[in-house]
């Protein structure tokens, strides 16, 4: 699949109150959880991005609470995929679980500035970025997550199997 | 080669004869738990899977605990939703009202989790129940319809990294101090995707709610469990709740670590986490003066009655400053009968605190106990995180009940030496 969009940055151990804090999950509806998307990093989040923007975070991106409303907060606002140096464990399994891209790599952060045009090509693993002429390759996917992508999902993984 | 306890129990939960770290797997399930914000997404997810009937009513608990007493309309409806399908699906463990406590207090004092069980929450402080031996991981609410679903859920085998802990804890110094200095030292992805096991003499002789309180926040190093090896402080603590056979798992002399730390306790001093990581770890010495609006005492990481203990020893015939409001939250109906027979809640109630039900609402800014903006709250809770209490710009310092207690009293950040 071919990803592009806008870069919007985040830095080290984004943490998922950030993403969707607590007091909007009295409701598990994506498109009221869309409207706080990224509140508490940058309140004004949702007003500049586009659907196909991508976030890219640095290290330990959606650590904290398990809430999948943060991966479903993210989709719903529109954003095609997150890139970061490293996910933490809940929000990673999260992502692939119900179907949000999410790709990592080491050096794209601190490669570009926000606002950079970025496409990602996740079937060569290859991110080329407007105006740079470097490419920053994706760390692989274990087969067995790009077997639930291809399922779109873990619920639909097991009602295949 | 030999393996870790953590390698034992999922292997045992599964068909596999050898298992090594990295390795993806399916193993079976003995409890799946969700709450009042992560199961009605599961169930959402469950439905439109066309389930129809949970794997095993006996293996699933939910628990009505974060925005309960319910904290306004949507919260309730939230709450409906997962009654209505506990109902509908005979759910043996579903907690509600007056027999609800915070999960992770309520579940090992009910001894619906045991040693040897591989447990899956949709919560991530589900870590907690290492404690007592077993594997227990936070994961998502589709996580937990799958497992609701189908009764297995897919891992991968966590390195693990091996704490062994010596010296005797200085007064006042619990497990909380412990796992922050811990935390502090590895920092918030220090045990990214791995197992923290937590080993040792000061370990063996560690209180059964001490390592509650370490196992609990094993997530905050991003870690995949923490994990204690189950002996005899884990038999007294269990064998009076169970219900069911358990198995005590240990690991293998010669099983293979990623790392192993080595922490002298004796020399530990009470720990505080800044703003707004739980990572940013010092020494009450260093603390510094830092005036506080709140101190709640109570949460998943501590509001057992030992903390309860601690808290009243130090506010006895005490009072919380003028302008700080001292929130006390028994986590469990259990845990608040007891703190009322030894008199606790007297002493709580004579420092001006407030009595809270049990409830998860303030530890992450749910409701009963929110912070306005520049207002700062001491708490026993687990993560500081910015906007957690409340207002983006209000600040959580992490710390145990000994410092959370002396905080109260004093206004500001402090020990219980100061007194």
């Amino acid at each position: 699949m071919i990803f592009k969009g806008k870069a919007w940055k985040f830095g080290d151990n984004i943490d998922t109150d950030a993403i969707i804090p607590a007091r909007y999950l009295n409701t598990s509806d994506p498109k009221e959880l869309a409207k706080h998307c990224m509140e508490d990093a940058d309140p004004a989040f949702v007003t500049k991005m586009k659907p196909g923007d991508i976030i890219v975070g640095g290290e330990n991106f959606g650590c904290g609470s398990s809430r999948e409303h943060a991966p479903i907060a993210i989709k719903a606002a529109g954003i095609s995929c997150v890139v970061a140096k490293s996910f933490a464990r809940i929000f990673y399994r999260n992502a692939f679980n119900m179907g949000l891209p999410i790709f990592e790599s080491r050096k794209l952060f601190d490669a570009i500035e926000e606002g950079r045009e970025i496409t990602l090509d996740s079937v060569h693993g290859l991110i080329t970025v407007s105006d740079i002429d470097q490419k920053f390759s994706i760390s692989p996917i274990p087969p067995f997550m790009e077997q639930l992508i291809a399922d779109g999902g873990l619920m639909k993984h097991i009602a295949k199997k | 080669m030999g393996n870790t306890i953590t390698e034992k129990i999922l292997m045992a939960h599964t068909d596999l004869k050898e298992i090594a770290p990295g390795q993806l797997i399916n193993a079976r399930v003995d409890i799946a738990l969700g709450n009042d914000i992560t199961a009605p997404i599961a169930i959402r997810e469950f439905r439109a899977a066309g389930g129809k009937k949970v794997f095993d009513k006996d293996k699933v608990a939910l628990v009505l605990d974060h925005f309960t007493p319910n904290k306004d309309i949507n919260s309730a409806q939230q709450c409906k939703t997962v009654r209505e399908f506990a109902v509908e699906h005979g759910v043996k463990h579903f907690y509600e009202g007056g027999q609800v406590g915070v999960e992770h207090a309520l579940l090992p004092e009910k001894g619906i989790v045991l040693p040897g069980d591989l447990v899956i929450g949709a919560d991530s402080h589900t870590c907690t129940y290492g404690a007592l031996g077993a594997f227990a991981t936070g994961v998502g609410s589709t996580d937990l319809a799958a497992a609701m679903l189908t009764g297995e859920l897919w891992f991968k085998v966590p390195p693990s990294i091996k704490f062994v802990i010596h010296g005797k804890l200085p007064k006042w110094v619990s497990g909380k101090d412990l796992i922050l200095n811990i935390i502090g030292r590895i920092g918030v992805d220090g045990a990214l995707y791995q197992a923290m096991e937590f080993t040792g003499e000061t370990i063996q002789g560690l209180p059964m709610a001490d390592r509650l309180s370490m196992a609990n926040m094993a997530i905050e190093a991003g870690a995949k469990n923490g994990i204690f090896p189950p002996d005899a402080i884990t038999q007294e603590y269990v064998e009076p709740r169970a219900k069911r056979p358990y198995k005590f798992y240990t690991s293998d002399a010669d099983a293979v670590y990623s790392q192993i730390i080595d922490i002298d306790a004796s020399k530990l001093e009470l720990q505080v986490a800044f703003p707004h990581l739980p990572s940013n770890v010092k020494g009450i010495s260093q603390a510094g003066h830092v005036k506080i609006d709140q101190s709640l005492i109570g949460s998943c990481t501590n509001g057992r009655i030992e903390d309860l203990r601690i808290a009243a020893q130090i506010l006895k015939n005490r009072k919380a400053a003028p302008h700080v409001r001292l929130i006390v939250v028994p986590a469990t109906p259990l845990i608040y009968k007891q703190a009322m027979k030894e008199g606790l809640l007297d002493i709580f109630m004579d420092a001006d605190a407030v009595i809270s039900p049990p409830s998860c609402g303030a530890c992450l800014g749910g409701h009963l106990g929110i912070l306005a903006e520049g207002e700062r709250s001491v708490a026993t809770t687990n993560r500081n995180f910015v906007g957690r209490m409340g207002h983006p710009k209000s600040e959580v310092y992490l710390a145990g009940p000994a410092v959370a207690a002396a905080s109260a009293v004093l206004g500001r950040i402090a020990s219980p030496e100061e007194l």
